[in-house]
């Protein structure tokens, strides 16, 4: 259902809801908090680089929770971080998304059981839109993850707020 | 260069019942145990000493010896009643090529061990690290606070000694699986 795909029919004038319209430049652009937090963080890094190119997908990291579109949790979150990534989720404005990257936030992931430190999925502590599974994930299943959010927010409605 | 028993014997000439002992029967290097109260003297002579210069503390870990007797409380969980706590040194002089492993243990329920910060800068964290992890409380540590766990982690909870149990909650946040 994109927008560009309809003819053009009378010189610049294109015709759209605002509802697809607002999706679409929301979601071609998440931009994402620069954050990482362990080894799935050093694949999310690779994503970014040229071979896969987090980019083209209009995913620019951004330095501060206060212009970013979303957060991938990528890594072991510790009891320690948890507190610290609720404070940054808060910071973020409306819409915000979230992807959680590799087993350790989705569920605690190695250290599920011996893991005194590690909060067993970052589900406890804010939502998660996305849930990457693997340890760590590879770029490709993170794209894939992001492509997921992004129908997601494709389909989301101004008038009920779904995340 | 001098071996662990030469170390032993010119130790055990200066400092007398400070040293207990030596333990050569161990599957790596032998092992001077030394008493907790002394260590940051018996640290210094080390450092200082024309032939001995150990001027590198290459590690210092805290141990939970476990060698106490298993109690069970009211609830019926486990924990460990007396015993030692023990504290290893792995010292290495970068001038001599030498190497020795100190030891000293302590009492479980009261480990008090002297810092030996002010000999080796590099203990200063290594000790922070021993009390937050294992609850060996060094004496005349400039800033023994924890160092991985949160600042307000409960006190007297410290998750690698053997009978740990870990909280229900850490701020409102369930810890078990
Ligand atoms: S899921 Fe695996 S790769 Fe990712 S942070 Fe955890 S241990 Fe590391």
């Amino acid at each position: 259902m994109g927008l560009l795909d309809k003819e053009f029919s009378d010189g610049n004038i294109l015709i759209a809801n605002v509802e697809d319209l607002l999706n679409w430049a929301r979601l071609s652009s998440v931009w994402q908090l620069g954050f990482g937090l362990a080894c799935c963080a050093i694949e999310m890094m690779a994503t970014s680089m040229s071979h896969y190119d987090f980019d083209r997908f209009g995913v620019i990291p951004r330095n501060t929770p206060r212009q970013a579109d979303a957060i991938i949790i990528s890594g072991t979150v510790t009891l320690k971080m948890a507190t610290r990534i609720k404070r940054l989720y808060e910071q973020m404005p409306d819409p915000k998304y979230i992807i959680s990257m590799g087993s350790c936030s989705n569920c605690g992931g190695p250290y599920w059981e011996h893991g005194y430190h590690v909060l067993k999925g970052i589900d406890r502590v804010i939502p998660v839109d996305v849930y990457v599974p693997g340890c760590p994930p590879r770029p490709e299943a993170l794209l894939e993850g992001l492509m997921k959010l992004q129908d997601k927010i494709r389909n989301e409605s101004l008038r009920t707020k779904s995340a | 260069m001098k071996n662990a028993e030469e170390i032993f014997e010119i130790l055990k000439q200066q400092f007398g019942d400070a040293i207990i002992g030596i333990d050569k029967d161990t599957p790596t290097e032998p092992i001077i145990s030394v008493d907790p109260l002394q260590i940051h003297k018996v640290g210094a002579y080390l450092r200082e000493t024309d032939g001995l210069k150990f001027d590198s503390l290459m590690c210092l870990s805290g141990v939970d010896d476990a060698n106490g007797t298993k109690v069970k409380d009211a609830e019926g969980y486990e924990f460990i009643q007396s015993g030692t706590l023990s504290v290893y040194y792995h010292l290495h002089s970068v001038e001599l090529k030498h190497k020795i492993t100190l030891k000293v243990s302590a009492q479980r329920e009261d480990a008090k061990v002297e810092s030996v910060e002010n000999v080796w800068k590099t203990a200063d964290w290594h000790e922070r690290e021993a009390y937050d992890l294992v609850g060996i409380v060094f004496l005349n540590h400039p800033d023994l606070r924890r160092i991985l766990m949160p600042y307000d982690w409960a006190d007297g909870s410290h998750p690698l000694r053997k009978d740990y149990k870990n909280p229900e909650f850490y701020q409102g946040m369930k810890v078990p699986y």
